[in-house]
């Protein structure tokens, strides 16, 4: 049984520890990518730990994805850095490794759920090649072992598993979110980064998906930087919030604390803002 | 006892000989010439030069002759032939504002320094068969005589104003005086884009000063840069980019053409070889321009300026020019922001199959036996069906021995 | 074709065109299943018809050369005669049909059912050299993927092939992995002659002219065909023998006899087939 194989079943049973717990994850340092004045993000830093879920809000054109891009690896910010802490305890600069480490790291360690889940599936094969496919990147060669992976995850986002050979088209777009989570968490990565990932969905089906989410993530002590312009789903998810405007972090903190007493105006006006039922 | 089949080099040169007999038809009509070919099939020469990449109206003649009208086929016996070509130089730019025009006209503007000059063109003829060309005789000399001596003396008066042919040496600054020369005396024919320029409201091509490539020596690679995207262009098969310029106009990544430019008519070709520290004219050729103007671009921090898309052919050649200008300007689309929606500013899409002879060995290599393969696929369904057959059979008899007892589920198929 | 009048170079190819061809496949040698680019040329034949594989045999083809061609097995199918004629009339060498004798042999579609020896080189004539082109038709993508051993979506289709249809649906131009680095297509050859590839004594050499891309394999190198522990790559089996020298062991062809659907089985590889009939022969 390979190394990989023999990982896999290991942890299948127990959620992710660190033992170094103690120590930042992620860590970010005045970061910033702009287009022009004010567009983009700028002068962001923070530090993440394992476990924890950081929420970043704002409207639309506040900055938020570019930031997402910028500290997923997938945009080269203009100033500032991010260091990431591996599975083996090595520390590394992100925009100091090679692209094709960046491209390992996202398909290993990191997750990325995308806002419309096409954009992170392959809609030509099935649920179960989809959520097969970082373990065969990864070097496992056993079509059972895929198979048995594959019935487990879909169980996992409470995908009915007889649907395992469907393609994602015949998925509602609730199911497609769900098979894209599973396809990221099937390489037990150790930190997700998620773009509106309730965004589009029917109210209920946010619902359901929240609720599964927010199990996944303490099960498996998943750290999450997740993007959202919905408030409630940042209350739900998030430990911390970052509240972004015009491309800077005006307020950030303990997200029950930011909610319920917002201390800058501009985030006062948002959470007044929210429609109450 | 099975014998097994031989004689493919026999068939192959009988094949050859039937070919032959049907190339030349029936016997009791004279045979074509090259120079008919030449001079009367003009717009198939041209065709066939430029896809071809050779400027040789003899050699396109032979090869539509060689090729028994065929004009891909013409295409590719040029191509072939080009690859044992010696390379001596590469010329100098051509300088298409000085060319001996014979046909110039512009939609963007009603009247302009040169005019409008139809020349030859079918633009304006009926489409109805003219049956006198099949009488064999000369066009019918009523409505015919008047306008063409019409049509040659406005020719003639234009040449009279034309700027003359460039001075011996060609610098670099030539170039540019020559073009404000032409547009300040209002003589010659100005270029339409040149005057937008002027005006500051088109947006400037410039020199990128980096070595030309050659598609032909060095494969393509992606991303690609304009100067190989215009090569494959020029070289790519007329009605594909007809096609896919005809999608952008009806909106497949849309960008607002307009005909700002067509010239055809004669241009020296300058050669600076190694020996000599200048240039010399090695001769003129016919070539077929075309420069649209397409959508602006702007900002609130750039001011909007027009767009183009440019084609070029050997030859009378207008069509193709005009395609290759709407397609050379949608896969400029990155260069301007825009969002790639449409095959025709794919460039992956388009350049990968826009060569007909590439197009035409691929499509027709179907014909070469495959029957290995098929073979091989042949024995794979069999097995498929064999055992989907016999899990059949096998779920069936289970069915009838466990009667009363829920059958197990079927794995669902797609 | 009409008689060529003018003299061309030895094997039509300008002797510079030949030197860069050479040197991509020196490089080629070097990264074992690597596709690296050339500055392929327009022959006169049509592409898709083996002119990559014409441009590399034209390329390494000296006087003393003795050259085989082959098409789905068999010197004599048409465009097998067509190659082998215009070599023999631009470079003069010496051609033939048996294996054994041959020190270059252009191929497409199969690979010879005698093993070869270290003196000779194969060409392959290759219409599609990207492995995972049907999967991902962007060819910057796959260059990107190759570059960065980045091949998980090649056993993504395996593993799609196994769901629907029980087993792995590739009969031919199954994909390999070279010197446990490139995943490489090995041109349309039945995935019988797969195993062929492994440790060969002779030289691979494989030419797409439309693509313009060429690869290699050096003699005695590690081929393996992807495939899963539990579901292992198999080669093609007949219920049948050869109809005429009897062989069990070589791929055969299917021959209609009648318009009932009465078939017959016969070697694909012509060579060997009569060369066992002339040993049976002897032996009588």
């Amino acid at each position: 049984m390979s190394a990989l194989q023999q990982a896999i079943n290991s942890q299948a049973d127990r959620p992710m520890a660190d033992e170094l717990a103690g120590e930042p994850l992620f860590q970010v340092s005045d970061i910033g990518l702009l287009f022009g004045p004010d567009k983009g993000c700028q002068a962001v830093s923070f530090d993440m730990y394992p476990g924890e879920v950081l929420g970043i809000v704002g409207e639309s054109g506040s900055g938020k994805s570019t930031l997402l891009n910028v500290l997923s690896g997938r945009s080269q910010p203009d100033a500032g850095t991010i260091h990431y802490r591996h599975s083996d305890g090595a520390v590394t600069d992100l925009y100091a490794s090679s692209e094709a480490q960046r491209r390992t790291l996202l398909r290993t360690e990191w997750g990325f759920v995308e806002q419309n889940p096409r954009d992170g599936l392959r809609m030509t094969v099935s649920a179960g090649a989809n959520i097969g496919e970082r373990l065969m990147a990864q070097g496992v060669r056993n079509y059972g072992v895929l198979r048995g992976e594959s019935m487990r995850w879909l169980r996992q986002v409470e995908i009915d598993e007889s649907r395992i050979d469907d393609l994602p088209r015949t998925f509602s777009g609730g199911m497609q979110q769900r098979l894209q989570i599973a396809r990221n968490l099937v390489s037990h990565p150790r930190l997700v980064f998620m773009d509106e990932p309730t965004g589009g969905l029917d109210v209920s089906v946010q619902a359901r998906l929240l609720d599964m989410l927010r199990a996944l993530v303490r099960d498996l002590g998943l750290a999450v930087i997740i993007v959202t312009h919905d408030l409630a789903v940042a209350r739900l998810l998030a430990d911390r919030l970052m509240v972004m405007r015009r491309s800077r972090v005006v307020e950030s903190g303990l997200t029950d604390q930011i909610l319920d007493d917002p201390q800058h105006p501009y985030t006062q006006l948002l959470v007044s803002s929210v429609l109450q039922p | 006892m099975y014998v097994a089949v031989k004689g493919g080099e026999t068939a192959i040169e009988n094949a050859h000989r039937l070919l032959d007999q049907k190339r030349r038809g029936a016997t009791d009509v004279p045979p074509l010439s090259l120079a008919q070919i030449a001079q009367q099939m003009p717009l198939a020469v041209a065709r066939v030069m430029s896809e071809g990449s050779l400027y040789d109206r003899e050699l396109a003649a032979l090869a539509i002759k060689q090729s028994a009208g065929d004009l891909l086929e013409a295409i590719f016996l040029l191509r072939a032939y080009r690859t044992t070509l010696s390379r001596y130089c590469v010329s100098r730019p051509l300088h298409t504002t000085s060319m001996q025009v014979e046909r110039r006209i512009s939609a963007t503007y009603k009247d302009l320094p040169g005019g409008q000059l139809l020349g030859p063109t079918f633009d304006y003829t009926h489409r109805l068969l003219d049956f006198t060309l099949q009488a064999e005789g000369e066009p019918s000399p009523a409505s015919q005589q008047g306008d063409v001596r019409q049509a040659q003396a406005a020719v003639d008066e234009r040449a009279a104003t034309q700027q003359p042919a460039l001075p011996d040496a060609l610098h670099p600054d030539a170039d540019a005086q020559a073009d404000t020369a032409a547009g300040e005396t209002g003589q010659g024919f100005p270029r339409v884009l040149g005057l937008l320029a002027q005006e500051g409201l088109m947006r400037e091509e410039t020199d990128s000063a980096q070595p030309v490539p050659d598609i032909t020596r060095e494969p393509l690679d992606f991303p690609s840069n304009r100067m190989q995207r215009l090569q494959a262009l020029a070289r790519g098969d007329e009605g594909f980019l007809l096609a896919l310029g005809y999608s952008t106009q009806r909106g497949y990544g849309r960008n607002h053409p307009f005909a700002g430019e067509i010239r055809i008519g004669f241009t020296e070709v300058w050669l600076e070889p190694e020996e000599l520290d200048f240039a010399v004219p090695a001769g003129d050729i016919e070539i077929t321009e075309c420069e649209m103007v397409n959508q602006f671009v702007g900002s609130k921090d750039q001011p909007a300026q027009f767009t183009r898309g440019y084609g070029l052919a050997f030859g009378y050649n207008e069509r193709k020019v005009m395609g290759m200008a709407l397609v050379d300007r949608a896969l400029r689309a990155a260069e301007y922001d825009e969002e790639i929606t449409s095959p025709a500013q794919q460039e992956e899409f388009v350049l990968m199959h826009c060569d007909n002879v590439e197009a035409a060995g691929f499509v027709s290599h179907l014909k070469l036996p495959h029957y290995v393969d098929f073979q091989a696929e042949l024995e794979l369904i069999r097995k498929m069906r064999k055992r989907d057959a016999q899990a059949g059979s096998d779920q069936e008899q289970r069915q009838e021995t466990e009667a009363g007892q829920v059958p197990p589920q079927k794995e669902k198929r797609a | 074709m009409n008689a060529i009048a003018e003299p061309y170079n030895f094997a039509y190819l300008d002797e510079q065109t030949k030197r860069m061809i050479r040197r991509a496949l020196l490089k080629a040698v070097a990264i074992p299943g690597y596709q690296v680019p050339f500055g392929g040329r327009e022959m006169p034949l049509p592409y898709g018809w083996g002119t990559g594989g014409m441009q590399l045999t034209a390329a390494i083809l000296g006087r003393d050369d003795v050259l085989k061609v082959i098409d789905q097995g068999a010197d004599d199918t048409t465009n097998a005669v067509s190659i082998r004629r215009f070599f023999s009339r631009t470079a003069g060498v010496r051609t033939t049909v048996d294996t054994t004798e041959a020190t270059v042999i252009q191929t497409r579609h199969r690979i010879p059912e005698k093993a070869l020896n270290n003196d000779q080189i194969m060409v392959f004539q290759v219409p599609i050299p990207e492995p995972l082109r049907f999967i991902e038709p962007s060819e910057t993508e796959t260059k990107t993927m190759h570059a960065l051993n980045d091949y998980g979506v090649m056993h993504v289709k395996l593993y799609e092939d196994i769901a629907r249809y029980g087993h792995i649906a590739t009969a031919y131009a199954y994909p390999v992995l070279v010197a446990g680095r490139y995943v490489m297509d090995p041109s349309p050859i039945p995935k019988f002659d797969n195993p062929k590839l492994n440790r060969s004594a002779a030289l691979m050499l494989f030419g797409a002219g439309r693509e313009k891309r060429l690869y290699a394999i050096p003699p005695y190198t590690d081929v393996a065909s992807l495939d899963f522990e539990d579901h292992p790559f198999e080669v093609q089996k007949w219920e049948h023998s050869c109809a005429i020298c009897g062989s069990t062991e070589s791929f055969l062809d299917e021959i209609i006899t009648d318009d009932k659907g009465s078939r017959q089985f016969v070697c694909s590889d012509t060579d060997y087939c009569a060369q066992r009939v002339a040993q049976a022969e002897v032996t009588q």
